[in-house]
């Protein structure tokens, strides 16, 4: 096994990328592969209670970094499924406790291991940043279909670009088909046309997200909701499958044909 | 009739407003910096050859994530100067 090394971040905060960490995971291991997660938000570590693992914590990224235990000691296996494994961020540190020659060589003694490390990045440019996209083999910029969301997200392609890391693929979150059918928020393609680059998944805003994370299972696991779908669809493209986008506007229609015929 | 018939919709003036923004971000000139650029570009070119400042037109076009600087000079026809 050589595990390949995805990253995803967004430049702006709160756009969905822990969900997006927990749910690819639990799509990809729920398809057979070995996927270990790593949370790259030290001090404010989220991947843990998203994921539904907060009380098994013994160990943590910076433990690892400063070796005070073994890689492995660090991994929480996730018994819902054969081989996810999350490795914790600490919570009681800052970014600056971890380098991005760190986090080169943590993945670098991880890949032989597995098929995927997936890491959530902080929000920002900075530190904790930089640390994410260091080991990246591929980044996925985060965005929603908002002014300044996107706004973030093209700043972080362009320094993607620049630190050779790109080109960067894209999901879009929480858009809803509604809004955008009555012109009150970007669609797709307008997303795609000021931000040109490649697109690999199209969230829905989905109530069922919230229910997830309250109860710290992941949506993917069961894979009926239509965010749920969406996640397992990237986790396919991901695999090299190439997946028709959700039609979310034909769903809308039928939705509404099925409402008048009521 | 939608109360909304005739105004603009949102996500039109996001586009727009985005699609200016963006080229400011990614090339570091601002309008106030392209309105200089110009002057300069005037002023240098009209040293060698006569053109018509008004009809000059200078814009920032994109080309997938990278953008180009497009300049629109008509020049001055030369019949009326060189016939003496
Ligand atoms: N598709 C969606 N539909 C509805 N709610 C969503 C969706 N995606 C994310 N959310 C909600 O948005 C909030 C922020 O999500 P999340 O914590 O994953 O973002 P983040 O990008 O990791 O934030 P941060 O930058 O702070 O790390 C959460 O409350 C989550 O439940
Ligand atoms: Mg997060």
């Amino acid at each position: 096994m050589t595990a390949k090394v995805v990253t995803i971040t967004s430049g702006k905060g709160g756009v969905g990328k822990t969900t997006a960490v927990a749910n690819i995971a639990v799509a990809l291991a729920s398809r057979g592969q070995k996927v270990v997660c790593i949370d790259g938000d030290i001090g404010l570590r989220n991947l843990d209670v998203v994921m539904g693992l907060e009380n098994r914590i013994v160990y943590d990224l910076v433990d690892v970094v400063e070796g005070r235990c073994r890689l492995r000691q660090a991994m929480i296996h996730d018994k819902r499924l054969p081989e996810l494994y999350l490795i914790p961020a600490a919570q009681t540190r800052d970014k600056s406790a971890v380098s991005p020659s760190d986090m080169v060589r943590l993945c670098d003694e991880l890949r032989p291991e597995c098929d995927w490390i997936l890491i959530d990045s902080p929000a920002g440019i900075e530190r904790g940043f930089r640390n994410a996209i260091a080991p990246a083999d591929k980044v996925l910029v985060m965005t929603n279909p908002e002014v300044s969301a996107v706004r973030d997200a093209d700043r972080v392609v362009g320094l993607l670009d620049a630190e050779e890391k790109g080109p960067a693929s894209l999901i879009i979150n929480r858009l809803n088909p509604a809004m955008v059918k009555r012109g009150d928020m970007l669609s797709v393609e307008d997303v795609l046309d000021l931000l040109a680059i490649e697109l690999i998944g199209i969230v829905p805003e989905d109530e069922n997200v919230l229910v997830a994370s309250n109860r710290g299972t992941p949506l993917a696991l069961d894979g009926k909701s239509r965010a749920g779908q969406a996640f397992q669809n990237i986790a396919r493209r991901l695999m090299g499958e190439s997946v028709p986008f959700l039609d979310l506007e034909t769903h809308n229609l039928l939705q509404r044909i099925f409402a008048g015929r009521k | 009739m939608s109360p909304l018939f005739g105004r603009r919709r949102s996500a039109s003036s996001a586009k727009e407003r985005l699609q200016l923004v963006l080229i400011h971000d990614r090339t570091d000139l601002t309008p106030a910096e392209l309105d200089i650029l110009k002057d300069d570009l005037i002023a240098t070119i009209s040293r060698h050859v006569e053109i018509e400042p008004s009809a000059v037109e200078i814009r920032v076009a994109q080309e997938g994530r990278s953008q180009r600087l497009v300049a629109d000079i008509p020049l001055r026809s030369n019949a009326r100067r060189r016939t003496h």
